[in-house]
């Protein structure tokens, strides 16, 4: 995206050009491109391999693929999904922007920084390369067990579990070096006079974030460990006769699984206040709630795990226990819900892209947030668990609050980034596409989990033939929709209309008083904040 | 063509909204357990509050999009801003709102339910164990009328539907060849064990779902209503076969349930009549096709070639083409007996499955059918022995 | 002597290197050989081979560009504050990993044995299991395997164990009078604590062989004895290669404080290596109690 920023504002002729310079840079910008254009194609890989399932699931009855090949698939679709296309776009966000708002000249740990970048195509080959080599003959494919790995499915499964546990462990490094880096920066890098309270939302967030996964990635890395040498090296973690148990696996899964999916979105929760502000021209309601909020997020993610099996058995007070703590997250959510509508009212509202992208954000991650809620119920949860409703709920908080959330950021930061103002004709195409389709594929989803559909089945009853019919079509729009977003992210890279250095009338924030792009080195001297 | 068509009526039926959809189901189905409507109940409630908060949520929203535009000369509040004072009021409300709903509006209901639903033994009136396995149930009366009564329930929807040779049927996915037959008015007492990966016992219309771990066991009940036959699916992703694992409850009245049992043991009792009397080969190899269709071809497939790598063919296979026993009349460690008794890794250990007759069936069937002709016979006589 | 060329508000942006493209090469290329190995695919062993060389070579590469930026006083105040946090963090991340195999012996202990045991007699599993700690498991079959259950020897906390115990824990005490020699600029007493730090090490390392080497051959404990087998080799081993690593780490910071490297004000290298050290300690500490004892 920035390629020519990058080279333009050579101030410092110390480093490489061209592909070398691509290898080897230790800029913080530089990086946080890398991350933001690996995550842009893993999103289309990821995609690509839904719409082969979506397309299976047109009709009933099998049409293009094996049942093996569909597991395949969508363990793989979500693995690459949330680990290589919505974590990396949030680091590259991070890497970006989190010099540029606190006053660093650059992220505290350069080197490190890189290192974490380029695990990460490690990570992606490991969870291709099964596909590739079944093409050859060589084994049987990717992991078929979902991308919770659940054991003993994956104990008994084939070489593509173990290149999962790699890539698993190889993407927890990545991650966690990741969140040294941020952490670092933001307790060690912030320019004089930005205290933690002054600091912005996004740095919050993604403080927050940071903890969360070093806190909790070795965990998941620990458990599909124990799964290798279950599968390889005779140890019985997972195995009741031996003592064992597979629910310990679902635990650790867990402890890592619920507190990811606030990992993925805190940091959206925390630029989305930034976007509010600059289109609604009016400082951010409730910044302190906010933070606590997001604290107290943090916190309660550690603590709910087990409401992802609630139908495995437990005791009865371990069950309320988590219904009730994972009910309780609807607090400060309901508490940033506030903040971010009335951050809106009586703003001076304008309707540009990212802002749109916003206000759809809310509205539908408001959906998934509000499922979220009914699913904590122990008692309905046996008829929701692993039907369809699931995996709606799921792709409006993902896709939603993870996906459409990156895109706002995007638009609201491409300027910045590139120099250029991207096309808004085609950003508010794209954006009522992906709204309109999204709905059309997902909320009958809602309907045919109702109805008994459960998940992960490449066949179904009849019963369910015409929701998914729409649901299929409704996946291939919006897929091809993306492509708006891919085409507009190209072309502003590559030229257009000058961006100014505020870009947007009501931004506000340190990002903006560079210029756009900005210097290569961020702040070679660092501002000092009132 | 036919391609286009479905994607034409499938857009039409999304623009032409809810009417064309009056015969599907947009919520659960009809509940004919206490817990299912209880489940219906406590479901429909909290989809009311949620569907409230939404609406109030957005109309606020929306009015302040359509009336605190730029364009309509509006003006920020940006100098003054609110006070910290209403900031921390204005947030405590929504929290305090949401403290309601969840621990007292949707707390305690919830609380009920869950009591309800994991109080397994009080009054139970008889013990049914259904173990998982790939990729079929078995079902085992513990007590009762029809205490020791033991069968498996495969999917029958043939082959030629799900490869769309054939249309589908109406039950399409969700019929099986055995159907569990409970009673109705009984509370059943239903313990899950799973002998491979963890699946997921599931009927839609109980409201009861429980894994099925392999080595342990675990509970739910049912205390079906209405007499009738009622579907669901294993809903654990379990391997190849996760789609294709349907659950079928016949209910029917006590009396009715009670002839049922009846039939079954006799049944049973000539089944295992069948393991002591000497079968000639042209039996065996028919039944032992039926048998083999029925368990062995979603993994070895019709014609025995199997999915390399993971399922080995049996065509030419060395194991099925070897010997069986050895000098001392024992059966060989991994021989076909062995391999099929005991099963291995993936291959299901079939002896706690299958009766004498049908292993012995089988094994004669692989032996001179599938592309091997080893031209022996196995006597169930010979399984019942091995078995001890 | 590192001289501090302080430029106030500068930090230092390391030139671009190419080791961690490298590096992750060799990654992919070790992963992925072990993946074929495990898988009985012969080419895996090698691409193993190769990987290793790689990683090993650009860690040397890497490790030896940070040594000469310190030594040549690229380092403030400010870029050491940022490596101390960096290691406090690191540190944290790998308590949580240990955190996993803790939690697995917990459950297992606390949860899933006494779980096995307490089904009702009439339709249990298991007759007779009583899910006393330790246990390798009731027996039986799960995918297709006859699990018989193994019979062997709990290790026993006062033995070599114990020994470990007072190893580490004075290892402790060594390598902080190494500091404190450091910190009075006192070089003998600094290369001197560290020496001993590293032979304590040694000295576990091989305590922990041999009683590896006892357990496998005389005790019948091995990974596959059930419950109690995982738990007992993932956590020590694990642990033990920690230690391994420290004492690597500890012997490069020997050898660095030998050609005179380090100042009382300035020597995050060694601290960093001293906390990791400690914080081993204190894992151990945990399998003592935990694992051996209780
Ligand atoms: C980023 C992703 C994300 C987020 C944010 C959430 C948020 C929540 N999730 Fe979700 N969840 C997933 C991703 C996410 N989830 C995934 C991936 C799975 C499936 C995993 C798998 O099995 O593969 C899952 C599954 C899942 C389950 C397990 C279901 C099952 O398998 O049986 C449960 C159960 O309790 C649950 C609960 C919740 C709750 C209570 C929240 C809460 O945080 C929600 C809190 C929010 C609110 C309560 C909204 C408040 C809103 C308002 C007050 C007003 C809004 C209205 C307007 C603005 C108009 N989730
Ligand atoms: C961030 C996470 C994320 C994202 C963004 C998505 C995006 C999408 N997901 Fe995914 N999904 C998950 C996370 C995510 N999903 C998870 C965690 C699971 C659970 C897996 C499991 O069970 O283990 C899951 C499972 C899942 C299922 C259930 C499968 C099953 O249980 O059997 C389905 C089914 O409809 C689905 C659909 C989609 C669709 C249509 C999109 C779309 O939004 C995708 C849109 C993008 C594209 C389509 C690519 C871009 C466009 C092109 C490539 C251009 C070319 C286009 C054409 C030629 C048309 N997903
Ligand atoms: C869940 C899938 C599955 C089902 C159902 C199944 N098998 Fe198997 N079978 C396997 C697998 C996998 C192997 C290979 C086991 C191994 O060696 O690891 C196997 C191996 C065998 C072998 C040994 C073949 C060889 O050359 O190694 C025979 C014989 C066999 N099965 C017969 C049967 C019969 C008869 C049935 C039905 C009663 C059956 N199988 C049902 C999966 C299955
Ligand atoms: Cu059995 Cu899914
Ligand atoms: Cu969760």
């Amino acid at each position: 995206m920035s390629t020519k920023a990058a080279i333009h504002h050579d101030e410092h002729h110390d480093h490489p050009k061209g592909m070398k310079h691509w290898f080897t840079t230790t800029n913080h910008k530089d990086i946080g491109t890398m991350y933001l254009i690996f995550s842009l194609i893993m999103f289309f890989v990821g995609g690509i391999m839904i719409l082969g399932v979506r397309a299976e699931l047109f009709q009933p009855g099998l049409q293009l693929m094996k049942p093996e090949f569909y597991n395949q698939l969508i363990g793989s679709h979500a693995l690459i999904m949330i680990f290589a296309a919505l974590m990396p776009a949030a680091t590259g966000f991070a890497n970006w922007m989190i010099p540029l708002q606190i006053g660093a000249p650059d992220m505290a740990l350069p080197r490190i920084n890189n290192w974490g970048f380029w695990l990460l195509p490690v990570a992606a080959t490991l969870l291709i390369l099964p596909f590739i080599l079944a093409l050859f003959g060589v084994g049987d494919g990717g992991a078929a067990t979902g991308w919770t790995l659940y054991a003993p499915l994956s104990v008994q499964g084939g070489m593509g579990v173990d290149f999962a546990i790699f890539a698993i462990h190889i993407l927890g490094v990545s991650s966690v070096l990741g969140s040294i880096n941020v952490i670092v920066t933001i307790f060690n890098m912030r320019a004089p006079g930005m205290t933690l309270m002054k600091m912005p939302l996004f740095a919050w967030g993604w403080l927050i974030t940071a903890f969360l996964l070093v806190a909790t990635i070795p965990v998941l890395a620990g458990a599909v460990t124990m799964l290798l040498t279950d599968r390889h090296f005779g140890t019985h973690f997972f195995d009741a006769a031996g003592g064992g148990d597979p629910i310990l696996f679902q635990h650790l899964f867990w402890f890592f699984g619920h507190p990811e999916v606030y990992i993925l979105l805190l940091p959206v929760w925390g630029f989305m206040p930034q976007i509010l502000q600059t289109f609604s021209r009016k400082p951010i309601f409730g910044y302190k709630a906010q933070v606590f909020s997001l604290i107290a997020i943090g916190i309660l993610s550690l603590v709910v795990w087990a409401h992802h099996f609630l139908t495995a058995g437990m005791p009865v007070p371990a069950l309320l226990y988590f219904m009730y703590s994972t009910m309780s997250i609807s607090l400060p959510l309901a508490v940033l819900f506030f903040c971010w509508i009335a951050n809106i009212w009586k703003g001076a509202l304008t309707f540009e892209t990212p802002m749109l992208f916003a206000i759809g954000w809310i509205i539908l991650f408001g959906i998934g947030g509000l499922t979220g809620l009914v699913l904590a119920d122990v008692a309905a949860d046996a008829q929701y668990h692993h039907s369809y409703f699931v995996v709606a709920h799921f792709h409006y908080t993902l896709f939603v609050g993870g996906i459409m959330g990156i895109m706002a950021g995007v638009y609201y930061w491409l300027p910045k980034m590139t120099g250029h103002m991207y096309n808004e004709k085609l950003g508010k195409l794209h954006f009522w596409l992906t709204a309109i389709s999204f709905n059309l594929t997902f909320l009958p989803q809602f309907f045919v989990g109702l109805a008994g559909m459960p998940r992960r089945i490449p066949d179904y009853a009849l019963q369910f033939a015409e929701f998914n019919a729409i649901s299929s079509v409704g996946a291939f729009i919006l897929g091809l929709s993306q492509l708006l977003f891919l085409y507009n992210i190209i072309a502003c890279a590559r030229g257009g209309k000058k961006a100014t250095d505020k870009v947007w009338e009501g931004a506000e924030g340190l990002e903006w008083t560079l210029s756009s792009p900005p210097p290569y080195h961020s702040f070679s001297k660092q501002p000092t904040i009132k | 063509m036919q391609f286009l068509n479905k994607v034409f009526f499938s857009l039409f039926l999304a623009l032409s909204g809810s009417s064309a959809f009056a015969d599907y189901t947009w919520n659960f189905p009809t509940p004919a357990t206490p817990m299912a409507l209880d489940t219906l109940e406590v479901h429909n409630k909290f989809m009311v509050i949620v569907c409230i908060i939404f609406i109030v949520v957005l109309g606020i929203m929306i009015y302040s999009l359509i009336n605190h535009r730029k364009s309509k000369g509006q003006k920020a509040s940006k100098a003054t801003g609110p006070s910290t004072k209403s900031q921390i009021i204005w947030t405590i409300v929504p929290f305090a709102i949401l403290l309601y709903i969840d621990f007292i509006l949707m707390g305690i209901p919830a609380y009920h339910s869950v009591v309800f639903m994991e109080d397994t033994k009080t009054n139970a009136d008889m013990v049914v164990k259904v173990t998982g396995l790939q990729w079929r149930w078995q079902y085992e009366y513990m007590d009762g009328d029809a205490k020791g009564i033991k069968f498996v329930s495969n999917l029958s929807t043939p082959q030629d539907q799900i490869d769309n040779k054939a249309s589908k049927g109406k039950d399409y996915l969700l019929e099986v060849d055995n159907r569990v037959v409970l009673p109705v008015g009984k509370k059943v007492r239903l313990l899950m064990t799973s002998t491979d990966v963890i699946h997921n016992w599931w009927v839609p219309a109980f409201g009861s779902a429980r894994d099925a771990i392999p080595g342990y066991l675990r509970e739910t009940w049912v205390k079906i209503e209405k007499p009738g036959v009622y579907r669901g699916q294993c809903k654990e992703l379990c391997g190849k076969g996760h789609g294709f694992m349907p659950v079928v409850v016949e209910a029917v009245s006590e009396a009715e349930f009670k002839t049922w049992a009846q039939d079954q043991k006799v049944k049973l009792a000539a089944a295992n009549a069948g393991a002591d009397k000497q079968w000639s080969k042209d039996d065996l190899v028919a039944k032992g096709k039926e048998v083999y269709i029925k368990n062995c071809a979603v993994c070895h497939q019709a014609g025995g070639q199997g999915l390399p790598p993971t399922f080995p063919a049996l065509t030419g296979s060395k194991i099925a083409n070897g010997p069986i026993f050895g000098a001392d009349g024992k059966y060989l460690k991994d021989s076909h007996l062995d391999r099929l008794l005991n099963g291995k890794n993936v291959m299901p250990a079939w002896k706690s499955i299958l009766n004498d007759t049908d292993i012995a069936a089988v094994i004669t069937y692989e032996r001179n059918g599938l592309g091997n002709s080893v031209g022996d016979v196995l006597q169930p006589s010979q399984v019942k022995a091995a078995r001890q | 002597m590192a001289s501090h060329s302080q430029k106030s508000g500068h930090y230092f942006v390391p030139s671009s290197a190419s080791y961690s493209v490298m590096l992750s090469a060799g990654v992919l290329s070790l992963l992925s050989g072990f993946v074929f190995n495990m898988n009985n695919f012969a080419a895996g062993k090698w691409m193993m081979i190769f990987g290793i060389s790689v990683v090993l070579a650009m860690i040397f590469k890497w490790m030896a560009s940070v040594v000469n930026e310190s030594e040549g006083g690229m380092y403030t105040k400010w870029e050491d504050k940022s490596f101390r946090m960096g290691m406090i963090t690191f540190i944290a991340s790998e308590v949580a990993f240990f955190t996993a195999f803790f939690g697995a012996l917990f459950f297992i202990r606390i949860i899933a044995l006494p779980e096995l045991a307490s089904f009702d007699p009439e339709f249990t599993l298991y007759k007779g299991f009583t899910g006393a700690w330790p246990s390798a498991g009731p027996g039986g079959v799960v995918l297709g395997k006859t699990y018989e259950v193994a019979k062997f020897t709990p290790m026993a906390a006062w033995g070599l164990p114990a020994i470990n115990t007072l190893l580490l824990l004075t290892s402790g005490v060594t390598v902080t009078w190494a500091h404190w020699g450091l910190l009075k600029n006192n070089r003998k007493q600094l290369i001197i604590g560290l020496f001993l730090t590293v032979l304590l090490g040694i000295a576990f390392l091989i305590c922990q062989a041999m009683e590896y080497h006892h357990a496998y051959t005389e005790m019948g404990l091995t990974l596959g004895a059930g419950a109690y087998g995982a738990t007992f080799f993932m956590l020590t081993g694990f642990h033990g290669f920690h230690v391994l690593l420290g004492t690597l780490m500890l012997i490069v910071i020997l050898l660095r404080s030998i050609k005179g490297h380090f100042t009382a004000a300035n020597h995050f290298g060694f601290e960093g290596v001293a906390w990791y050290w400690h914080f081993v300690d204190v894992v151990w500490l945990g399998l003592f109690v935990f694992v051996y004892w209780l």
